[in-house]
């Protein structure tokens, strides 16, 4: 894969957007997350950044202390679509208006989890897709309402162990397999959709900020950022899950521009999933003996996927 | 300066949509529901045909329409939008934000009954749902003073003492629908009136970037809280000014309430929204006969003017307070709440009787007013009991 003019050292000379300081877990893949979709931001364009509740705005946000370099609105848990829309119309109106000048350009990105994101918000972020606003909306996938304690969301992984999906001698955690949101938002037929994750040089992630950033129109990323407190693994390990979440195929990185569906990355052995399982306490259930067969089904859905994704990137 | 105005017929929704027009907010995001769905409509026509720019968010909810106002407004742009009963009652988280981000934003209410049974007349269950979400609240009893309040509201909400939403509220279908005569002002005058919108700080200043929405713990939070209740003590006179500013444009003068034969009245009804001009017509007949009968009508119900009710009231002998929704709490309404608090705390001690009228459309007629006065004077006169809180215009088993 090229890098084009996204090499690792070159985007790490730039300042950074969201400023050390804040109270978010050390080790947390959110705010790596984050600061690389900030990398894609010309230096020179301002920027609204919007922000569904959860862990990262009640972290980078606290009064009256702010982390973020540029303007910044959180509104509520489950509007961070229609929130950053307004925002972005409001936008239109002051250019149209002669109030903003010629040279003042500014970006609309919103960032929400998968709690704001696939669950409570979905409502919003479609309609804001629909709509046609010109902005990015970023979920920060880390599979769980981590912000109020592990809560299973419709993006946590079937079989996690979650504080509302315990897994005890009647549970072996989640049940239900997780939704597929980038698909659902590449179904609005939106320009620019794509799912990455952190990898090894960020340069995935880094061009596909910059490239939803400067689209014209909705785009949308949806990120993989674990969490070690819910996922339970070491902290310092949160790279070496990225990287098992893509090589299992798990996580595929793909986009979808202009309605074409594009695999940016295919694993040249895909590993099995009990790799990216095992490292995970939220899964540590499933490799007792008696588990087995569960781990046989989700790699079956996880073949599924994958094979879906094939079919969608390599149809004419 | 003169008053020109321009005569028309037209629904109060007409007339605000007129307002609208005149004002030509930047941005309405809004979505449709009964009976305030023709405001949207006729601002999206006015948009079509060229007549303003505003741009106008076709939102697919009203919590998204409050939603994207308040984003829009914290952007800097001028904001407003329209809904109805469900319609707020869905915006309810985000009424309390767009008022604790001290958000200027101008909401249309057309008052309509909540759910359930789902029913889409008139009573005031909507707006008083949402009374203690921070936001001004001001009546109309007619299409005429939902376009002058309209005017005035954007005035209010952007003065630098208030910095608060408003809610112009009119009833529905009674004053929505219905075609009246009207004054309108002209256009120039009511662009000027209104002024351009300056705000201080907001998202879009280059090299002044701010952040809106932080959490606050709870060793800010509480002053944050008081601040903005000063801001709605603030209101009062800010209302005023603005009330005095629009008769001298206008010739119409507008207050806290109107009094209506008030002056020497024994018997007064309080009362709010199009009902009051029943009143007004039953009061007129009642002074035929000799009863000294008077209506205060509520205009503005957030701030609630407690002093200047207990100023208006206290040479009166009974009082009845109507209000036009049930509060399911054993006591009464909320005007009949902070009406008798409040002149029980001004030390007015005169009988109150609260009365439940309205409700979903019902009717309210002349006689049920007669009816209402009767039982004061009975209460007065011949210490007749009457339950502290009643419903009127009911349906008796028998006709059921």
């Amino acid at each position: 894969m090229s890098k084009g003019n996204h090499g690792l050292k070159q985007m790490l000379r730039q300042p950074e957007r969201l400023t050390p300081g804040h109270r978010m877990c050390a080790g947390c893949g959110a705010t790596i997350a984050v600061r690389a979709v900030l990398r894609g931001l010309k230096q020179e364009d301002h920027a609204v950044i919007g922000n569904a509740t959860g862990c990262l705005e009640v972290s980078s946000y606290m009064y009256p202390y702010t982390s973020w370099e540029d303007s910044y609105i959180h509104n509520a848990f489950e509007n961070a679509g229609a929130t950053l829309g307004g925002v972005e119309t409001a936008y239109k109106v002051l250019k149209k208006k002669g109030k903003l000048g010629e040279e003042d350009t500014y970006k609309f990105i919103t960032f929400g989890g998968d709690g704001g994101t696939y669950d409570i918000g979905l409502q919003s972020l479609s309609g804001a897709m629909e709509r046609g606003h010109d902005m990015v909306y970023v979920c920060y996938d880390n599979g769980a309402y981590m912000n109020t304690g592990i809560q299973r969301s419709s993006a946590t992984p079937m079989y996690a162990d979650t504080t509302t999906t315990p897994v005890g001698v009647n549970s072996n955690g989640k049940i239900q397999y997780r939704k597929d949101l980038a698909a659902i938002i590449a179904e609005h037929y939106v320009p620019y959709v794509a799912q990455s994750t952190l990898t090894r040089d960020f340069t995935d992630l880094h061009r596909k900020s910059e490239k939803a950033i400067y689209t014209e129109g909705p785009a949308f990323l949806n990120l993989c950022t674990p969490c070690p407190r819910g996922w339970r693994y070491p902290m310092e390990d949160v790279m070496e899950i990225c990287r098992l979440a893509v090589e299992t195929c798990y996580w595929p990185l793909f986009e979808v521009d202009e309605g074409k569906w594009i695999l940016n990355y295919s694993p040249k052995k895909k590993l099995p999933i009990e790799d990216f399982l095992r490292p995970q306490g939220r899964f540590a259930h499933l490799f007792k003996p008696e588990n087995e067969h569960l781990i046989e089904l989700f790699q079956q859905e996880v073949d599924k996927r994958w094979e879906d994704l094939l079919y969608r990137c390599n149809r004419e | 300066m003169s008053v020109t105005s321009i005569r028309e017929r037209m629904s109060g929704n007409e007339a605000v949509a007129e307002a609208i027009r005149q004002v030509n907010p930047d941005v309405m995001p809004a979505f449709p529901i009964t009976p305030s769905t023709e405001i949207p409509q006729m601002v999206s026509s006015f948009i079509a045909g060229g007549k303003i720019d505003t741009e106008f968010i076709p939102v697919e909810s009203e919590h998204s329409a409050m939603s994207a106002a308040i984003g829009s407004e914290a952007a800097g742009a001028r904001t407003m939008t329209a809904t109805s009963s469900a319609g707020l009652a869905l915006m309810w988280e985000e009424l309390l934000l767009a008022a604790s981000n001290r958000l200027p934003i101008v909401l249309t209410l057309v008052n309509r009954t909540l759910s359930g049974p789902i029913n889409i007349n008139c009573d005031h269950s909507d707006g008083m749902g949402a009374r203690d979400t921070g936001w001004i609240q001001i009546y109309a009893e007619n299409n005429q003073e939902a376009y002058d309040n309209y005017i005035q509201a954007f005035p209010i909400a952007e003065d630098k003492r208030v910095h608060l939403p408003v809610m112009i509220c009119q009833d529905g279908f009674i004053t929505s629908h219905a075609v009246e005569n009207i004054l309108l002002l002209p256009d120039e005058q009511v662009k000027e009136f209104v002024g351009t919108y300056e705000p201080e700080e907001y998202l879009l200043q280059p090299g002044k970037p701010i952040a809106v929405g932080p959490y606050s713990i709870s060793a800010y939070a509480m002053e944050a809280k008081k601040a903005q209740a000063v801001a709605m003590e603030n209101a009062r006179e800010v209302i005023k000014e603005v009330a005095d500013r629009f008769a001298q444009m206008s010739g119409r003068q507008y207050g806290f309430f109107e009094s209506y034969r008030l002056e020497d009245a024994e018997y007064v009804m309080l009362i709010m929204g199009s009902a009051a001009g029943t009143a007004k017509q039953a009061v007129d007949e009642l002074r035929e006969s000799g009863v000294k009968a008077g209506v205060l009508k509520l205009r503005v119900f957030r701030p609630f003017p407690e002093k200047e009710i207990a100023e208006a009231l206290k040479n009166a002998k009974a009082v009845a307070i109507m209000d036009r929704v049930e509060s399911y709490n054993g006591n009464c309404g909320p005007l009949g709440s902070e009406v008798t608090a409040g002149l029980f705390r001004n030390k007015v001690f005169i009988d109150t009787v609260c009365y439940t009228y309205g409700l979903a459309g019902r009717d309210f007629t002349t006689d049920n007013v007669k009816e209402i006065f009767g039982e004061l004077q009975g209460l007065v006169c011949e210490g007749k009991q009457v339950p502290h809180n009643r419903y009127i215009g009911l349906r008796t088993r028998e006709e059921q």
